[in-house]
């Protein structure tokens, strides 16, 4: 059995970071705490490239099947001998993929906020917190028991608050960050009876020991899991569509979708790291991990493909008409995640039917890398320009060339050109869709095609245009550019992985095939879009409003999000409120609250007739006792008999 | 010697011990009632010293017993004084009457 409990130094290490800047930070080291969480973290990435290096190319083969290991096991609650809520670490290959994501793009992002955050008061608490995220992060990708996920999954909430609050001057940031904390927290009641339904029918909380008593049909777990229902459907389907209503509350699945364009308050290295690359895939990674589960669930995978598929649609849609350039990139976010979740969907487990599954790993791979930079190059120019809007920007490739070149080749790899990263992904996706549902497939090919206009319109927008009428700062240290840079050789080269050989469903390769009639539908529409947008939004002129005029009821419905917020906020305000709140606020006014003021007022009574006894006289007390023992004098002599 | 009986030595002590509380209770300089508590604890120890000599002739309990009570009573002594001196620094007074802050 290789070892591999070194991965454990992978998180503690940001652990550490958060502790020592969280606590000392601000008065020690105010100017070089970027620079301490930034080392911390190369060295965790280092570990987790060897990590990555010794399990798919090493000893993680047995067989030509990739193994699951348990690198390290430590019981933290133990409820019965078989239910206990264990500290573990996992090691397969997605959590392993998954490793090399997060502290490559955490260092990125670390490097680049070297440059983007300088100077900011509070920077030793923002990297304190990044470190904080970075380590729940991990930990959650790490995670063998279905509890430890769920801790680390509400301590990456907390972390995401604290970021999206990071501006907390601003109202706007306080509202977003707890908007995004409520959503996500709503969400995770769900998750939280589906990890206690999951845990009663299958009599353990380790994944490993759910997935083998869960996928077998004769198991006396699976037969009763099956058996019971609620409301007409089985438990399985219940527990597996609660847990998946928690990861859509994370990944930004409609309906719950709504916090994640309000999450682009906080800063934008964050919103790189946490809103794009990261926390915002472990809806993905949750029911990857689960994902032998689902596939015993015909009907719970369709909830996680139709669901996906509408909301890849739906994101599409609306971030074509948003002005905001992190707001488009929030919702091309969420159009991805969702192309990520209906891969799932419509994916079986094992051998050749698992090619969707591999496809949305894939996906959320190469997403992870041309989104951050994305967002760092949505960074720079909000650096550059001091604002969000499209409408200031414009013109800007004469005065970024590095971020105008590392911004268009991540339009390209998200549009999915060959021979970029997203194109390879994409292209598997859509054969995964092909082959198992036409429908989702359709919706698919448009969204593909969506997605290469809305991202072609905002490339146009920021960088061409009009003549820039910005006043040039210069584009930003090197510390800026440099992960610009590496993110950019990562968007053209990583499409180029044997993905399919490292991360399938079941551990063994997969062979693929590119087919070069089937990849004519969706890189022609890609690129017809590419030229609507550059028709419409290369040079500065009216076409654009003419046609929004022309779609005007639709637009405008677009442009409001499709009034999902609204709904939102009727539900809550006139519903919720008057109708629930009102009435348990009222008994926990006058019931819960008078009761207790009752007892209170009763003992301050009584206090207030008894406090005479304590003058404070040293005399009187003596007298008290001696009083005392005379009384027991006279009780034990005289009447004790 | 053996013509003393037991009572009359039990007599002084009960007075000593009463004289003692006397004191506690009517004194207000925190010496003197300092002074009073010492009083109570040597009534004791006749007691002690006095019921080992009659009853139990051939034992050393109580003399041992008074020999710690003695031991004790310096101790309480040098820490009664101590506080006496940092409330007198604090209250520029050792009345009782006047260190009656602590109280409801």
């Amino acid at each position: 059995m290789p070892n591999y409990a070194y991965i454990l130094l992978i998180p503690l290490q940001p652990l550490a970071t958060f502790i020592v800047l969280g606590l000392f930070g601000r008065k020690y080291f105010k100017t070089f705490s970027g620079t301490i969480g930034t080392v911390s973290l190369l060295i965790s990435t280092i570990v987790s490239f060897v990590a990555a290096i010794q399990y798919f190319f090493v000893d993680g083969k047995v067989n030509g099947i990739y193994q699951k290991i348990i690198a390290f096991k430590y019981t933290w609650l133990e409820f019965s001998p078989n239910v206990s809520i264990d500290m573990g670490i996992i090691v397969d290959p997605i959590s392993v993929m998954m490793l090399v994501v997060v502290t490559f793009v955490s260092l990125m992002v670390h490097v680049f906020s070297l440059g983007y955050m300088k100077g900011e008061d509070r920077f030793a608490t923002y990297y304190a917190f990044l470190s904080l995220f970075t380590f729940s992060m991990l930990g959650l990708i790490l995670s063998s028991n279905i509890f430890q996920v769920y801790i680390f999954w509400e301590l990456v909430g907390v972390s995401s608050f604290l970021l999206i609050g990071y501006y907390f001057e601003k109202p706007s940031a306080v509202a977003a960050s707890k908007k995004a904390f409520i959503v996500t927290r709503f969400a995770d009641l769900g998750f939280l009876i589906g990890i206690l339904l999951l845990g009663f029918y299958g009599g353990t909380l380790d994944i490993g020991i759910l997935i083998e008593r869960l996928t077998a049909v004769q198991s006396p777990e699976y037969t009763a899991m099956a058996a019971a229902g609620f409301l007409g459907v089985s438990a399985l389907t219940w527990a597996l569509t609660l847990v998946f209503i928690g990861g859509a509350g994370k990944s930004a699945m409609f309906p719950l979708h709504i916090w994640l364009p309000d999450a682009m308050e906080g800063p934008t290295p964050v919103s790189a790291l946490i809103h794009a690359a990261t926390m915002v895939v472990a809806g993905v990674y949750l029911v990857a991990r689960l994902f032998p589960v689902f596939n015993m669930d015909a009907a719970a995978l369709q909830v996680v493909t139709y669901t996906g598929a509408f909301s890849a649609l739906l994101a599409a849609v609306i971030a074509c008409t948003q002005t905001d350039i992190k707001r488009v990139l929030a919702y091309s976010t969420m159009s991805q995640i969702g192309y990520m979740m209906f891969a799932l969907g419509v994916s079986k487990y094992g051998g050749e039917d698992g090619l969707g599954y591999m496809a949305s790993m894939f996906h959320l791979f190469t997403h992870a890398f041309f989104k951050s930079l994305l967002f760092l190059g949505a960074g720079a120019v909000i650096h550059m320009v001091h604002s969000n809007d499209m409408k200031d920007m414009g013109g800007l490739r004469k005065l970024m060339p590095v971020t105008h070149i590392a911004f268009l080749i991540a339009c390209l790899a998200i549009a999915g050109i060959p021979p970029f990263a997203g194109f390879f992904s994409k292209e598997e996706i859509l054969l995964a869709a092909f082959h198992s549902n036409k429908l989702i497939y359709g919706v698919a090919l448009f969204t593909a095609a969506l997605t290469a206009f809305y991202m072609f319109r905002l490339y146009f927008s920021i960088f061409w245009s009009k003549e820039s009428t910005v006043q040039s700062h210069g584009e930003g240290p090197l510390s800026m550019k440099l992960p610009l840079v590496i993110l950019a050789a990562c968007a053209v080269g990583v499409g180029f992985i044997p993905f399919s050989s490292l991360v399938t469903s079941d551990g063994e390769a997969l062979e693929t095939h590119m087919d070069i009639t089937f990849s004519i539908a969706p890189v022609g529409l890609t690129l017809i879009a590419t030229l609507l947008a550059s028709y419409l939004y290369k040079k500065e002129n009216d076409k654009p409003a003419k046609l929004a005029a022309s779609f005007d009821g639709f637009y405008q419905a677009a442009h409001k999000k499709f009034y999902v917020d609204e709904v939102y906020l009727f539900i809550t305000k006139k519903i919720v409120f008057p109708l629930v709140g009102q009435p348990i606020a009222w008994v926990d006014k006058y019931i819960v609250d008078g009761f207790m003021n009752l007892l209170a007022s009763i003992t301050a009574k009584i206090s207030a007739l008894i406090k005479g006894l304590q003058s404070g006289k040293v005399q009187n007390y003596a007298l008290y006792f001696f009083s005392g023992i005379a009384a027991l004098a006279v009780l034990f002599i005289y009447l004790w008999k | 010697m053996s013509d003393v009986p037991l009572s009359h030595i039990l007599f002084v002590s009960t007075a000593l011990f009463f004289i003692g509380m006397y004191g506690l209770f009517t004194r207000r300089n925190l010496i003197t009632m300092l002074m009073s508590i010492e009083l109570m604890l040597n009534s004791v120890n006749i007691n002690f010293v006095a019921f080992n000599k009659y009853l139990f002739p051939q034992n050393l309990e109580g003399i041992f017993f008074t020999i710690f009570i003695i031991t004790i009573a310096a101790a309480e002594a040098a820490i009664a004084i101590a506080i006496i001196i940092n409330l007198y620094r604090s209250h520029q007074s050792i009345d009782v009457e006047d260190a009656t802050e602590l109280k409801f």
